[in-house]
């Protein structure tokens, strides 16, 4: 089975060059059914290859395709790396990534280009494959600028619309600041190690002492790059605005898969993040205030999809925190039970706004419980899940990061501890205005509201057993039972502290107390929401000042109109007025004007008498006699 | 007849040569007559071989004489292409004064 493991990126690949040909000459079932096939195959090798790595946990295989990049001193081979991390997450992608193209079967039936669409997305598997599966630093740079570039193709899929455009643009420029630094932390690798293939940089690694300043400088940049593809502060801005592509795409990329790439990276170079625990500092301290300023965001916003996105990058923040304080193995449990409850409540916003007509404020829902019963049941899955409800997903995994982060620092602790009540108190606001309380839509909406067909809602429902479920295979060790997770990514992960275990009493009011809170939380939104009828204030009225800075995402994208784009404007315009027309053209224009000016001058000598010319030929030739004479 | 032409020194050859060079340039330069023009061209082509001639006699080389025959060569077809273009100019315009010729400036 091993050796076939290459044809996972390729199946992808394959589906998006049919489809891309065929294009339009084939129905969204087909296009649909070819993608989804193509991703089905990759999950059953990928499942295969699962059960080969979990039995075998000794070396990791390489499967070498090709010679990529061979010059004098660089050897870059085309290599696919194939070890239990790279398995777990070629199982994330392609089994969340099928049931979202399934999915996008039914969601996207009445849009005209949906071959595109399907390409698009088979295209973006085969580069999310290909930056997990590479076995050196450029081949992730391959997957990584690739998925760059179709989330921009697919956020922008709807491109006659200016605004989806700008978002795609302002989604591809971010992550472009964030892959220069990931660049130049490839480069200092490779000046540093000699090398770009993750089994000799880290073997080299080993020999580095703790905090070296190359190791320190090459994580620090590295995280750069995480920061622009995992939506960090200061690079979180694009993903918000990136719910401008269709649904499917916000579950695909910007919740299951893309954004993981940052997570999936930094735990990849674990040896490398264990060697600096100041970059790790760094990491953590990012992960926290992204997390909390996300959820506070997340209070106000009423767009459905624009809620789960913020959910998103504070989920995002809780796995950098995991990461910076050296529990890579429980980072990478939240992305897998993360990918499968965002990918769930994306899934069923898209069967909402499905079933809305395409809308996605939350003020004109509610009482959608009736109507969607599917979607309802799934939804409060997923939400249970990302609140942090034992005994669904999120529960293990968010608890376990928080009690790692305990062992690290109470400050941080404390403050993660705010956001997961934020978090809890955002979802089931959304859940509670959306499928709580009476209808607010339009009549119209009203007669249309259906639920949706059993093709998107059979994604749904895996989806949530997934959710309710996915944590078991997480349970802390506090119960009697194995960390499966944690035990199967041992063999890869280097650990920073002893393995410390945090106190039995510790665990057991940590769960308990939060459970506690979260009761308490859903019955005060419960109240709030639905038995005393609020809803969020309507666009025009008046809000309080914290609300009102609130509601705008701190003026952020304002702040950062003003502090980069308008200047950068102005040096733009600057440039063109006085270097561009003044100096460049300038000099072009001017060679030209003085070839002018003085030809116009110098043919007056072209008189046209015959007897001139030999004259002056004749002075010409005496003259040059003269000077050889002369000298 | 040999002997004479080699009793005459050098100094005269060199400058009859140079007369006749000079009586060419003077007349491109001061007539406006095109045929004469042409004369004085090839008056001036063949000062330059009769120093050619001398100087391979003084000098016993026979290279300088074969770049004489070569010059002629090249002046016969010049004068050919010269005279057949001037004899379209003169049944253009009905004139061979350089002077008439100015068509072509600005």
């Amino acid at each position: 089975m091993i050796n076939i493991s290459w044809l996972i990126p390729v199946l992808p690949l394959l589906g998006f060059i049919i489809i891309g040909i065929l294009n339009k000459r084939i129905s969204v079932n087909i296009a649909g059914a070819i993608a989804s096939a193509m991703i089905l195959g990759s999950f059953l090798i990928s499942c295969s290859l699962f059960f080969y790595v979990k039995e075998d946990a000794s070396v990791p295989e390489y499967i070498k395709l090709f010679d990529w990049i061979s010059t004098a001193g660089i050897d870059i081979p085309f290599t696919f790396l194939i070890d239990r991390l790279s398995v777990v997450m070629m199982l994330v992608i392609t089994g969340v990534g099928f049931l979202i193209h399934v999915y996008s079967i039914g969601y996207m039936h009445h849009e005209p280009d949906h071959s595109r669409f399907f390409a698009y997305l088979n295209l973006f598997v085969f580069f999310m494959l290909l930056l997990v599966m590479g076995s050196n630093y450029i081949v992730m740079f391959a997957g990584w600028e690739g998925v760059g570039l179709c989330s921009y193709l697919l956020i922008g899929f709807w491109f006659k619309n200016t605004d989806y455009n700008n978002a795609a643009k302002k989604a591809f420029i971010m992550n472009r600041i964030g892959d220069l630094g990931f660049l130049l932390g490839v480069f200092l690798i490779y000046t540093t190690f000699g090398s770009v293939n993750y089994r000799e940089v880290f073997s080299a690694a080993k020999g580095f002492p703790s905090g070296d300043p190359a190791i320190v400088a090459i994580t620090l940049l590295l995280f750069v790059g995480a920061m622009g593809k995992s939506a960090q502060i200061p690079l979180y801005t694009w993903l918000p605005d990136a719910m401008a592509g269709p649904t499917p795409v916000s579950a695909l990329i910007h919740a299951a898969t893309m954004v993981t790439a940052g997570i999936y990276m930094i735990v990849r170079s674990n040896v490398l993040y264990t060697l600096a625990p100041f970059s790790g500092e760094i990491v953590a301290v990012v992960g926290v205030l992204t997390a909390l300023f996300a959820a506070t965001i997340g209070l106000k916003q009423n767009d459905i999809k624009k809620v789960l996105a913020y959910s998103t990058v504070s989920q995002l923040g809780y796995m950098f925190v995991a990461l910076g304080v050296g529990a890579y193995d429980t980072a990478l449990f939240h992305v897998v039970t993360h990918a499968f409850f965002k990918a769930l409540l994306f899934l069923c916003a898209g069967s909402v706004i499905h079933a809305m007509s395409n809308e996605q404020d939350i003020r004109n829902m509610g009482g959608l419980r009736k109507h969607l019963p599917v979607t309802h049941f799934t939804f409060l899955i997923g939400t249970l899940a990302i609140a942090g409800m034992p005994p669904f997903a999120g529960f293990f995994s968010k608890d376990e990061i928080l009690a790692k982060v305990h062992d690290h620092s109470i400050v941080m602790f404390t403050v993660l501890a705010i956001t997961s009540a934020l978090t809890a108190i955002y979802m089931f606001r959304l859940y509670y205005l959306t499928f709580h309380g009476d209808f607010r839509g339009s009549g119209q909406q009203k007669a249309h509201l259906h639920e949706s067909p059993s093709v998107m809602t059979m994604p749904l429902i895996i989806l949530a057993v997934l959710s309710a479920v996915g944590g078991f295979m997480g349970m802390p060790e506090v119960f009697g039972t194995t960390h499966l997770f944690s035990h199967y990514l041992e063999p890869l992960i280097s650990f920073r502290h002893s393995a410390h275990h945090p106190s039995e009493t510790f665990e057991y009011t940590l769960m308990g107390v939060s459970v506690i809170a979260l009761i308490i939380i859903i019955l005060m939104v419960r109240n709030y929401y639905v038995s005393k009828k609020n809803v969020p204030e309507a666009e025009n009225e008046k809000l309080g000042t914290l609300t009102t800075v609130v509601y705008h995402k701190y003026y952020i994208d304002e702040i950062y109109a003003a502090v980069i784009t308008k200047p950068l404007d102005k040096i733009s315009a600057f440039s063109y007025k006085w270097i561009e027309n003044g100096i460049i053209d300038g000099a072009v224009n001017g060679t030209g004007k003085i070839v002018n000016a003085i030809s116009s001058t110098l043919r007056l000598v072209q008189t046209g008498n015959i007897g001139f010319y030999i004259f002056s030929m004749i002075i010409g030739i005496i003259a040059l006699l003269a000077l050889n004479l002369l000298f | 007849m040999n002997n004479f032409i080699a009793h005459v020194p050098v100094d005269y050859y060199i400058l009859v040569a140079a007369a006749l060079f000079s009586i060419g340039v003077l007349g491109v330069l001061f007539r406006r007559n095109a045929i004469i023009i042409f004369m004085c061209i090839e008056l001036m082509l063949n000062a330059v071989n009769l120093l050619l001639t001398v100087f391979s006699t003084m000098h016993h080389d026979a290279g300088g004489q074969v770049m004489v025959f070569f010059i002629m060569a090249v002046a016969a077809a010049e004068v050919a292409v010269g005279l057949a273009l001037l004899v379209m100019i003169y049944n253009n315009i009905r004139s061979v004064d350089i002077n008439e010729l100015s068509k072509l400036k600005w």
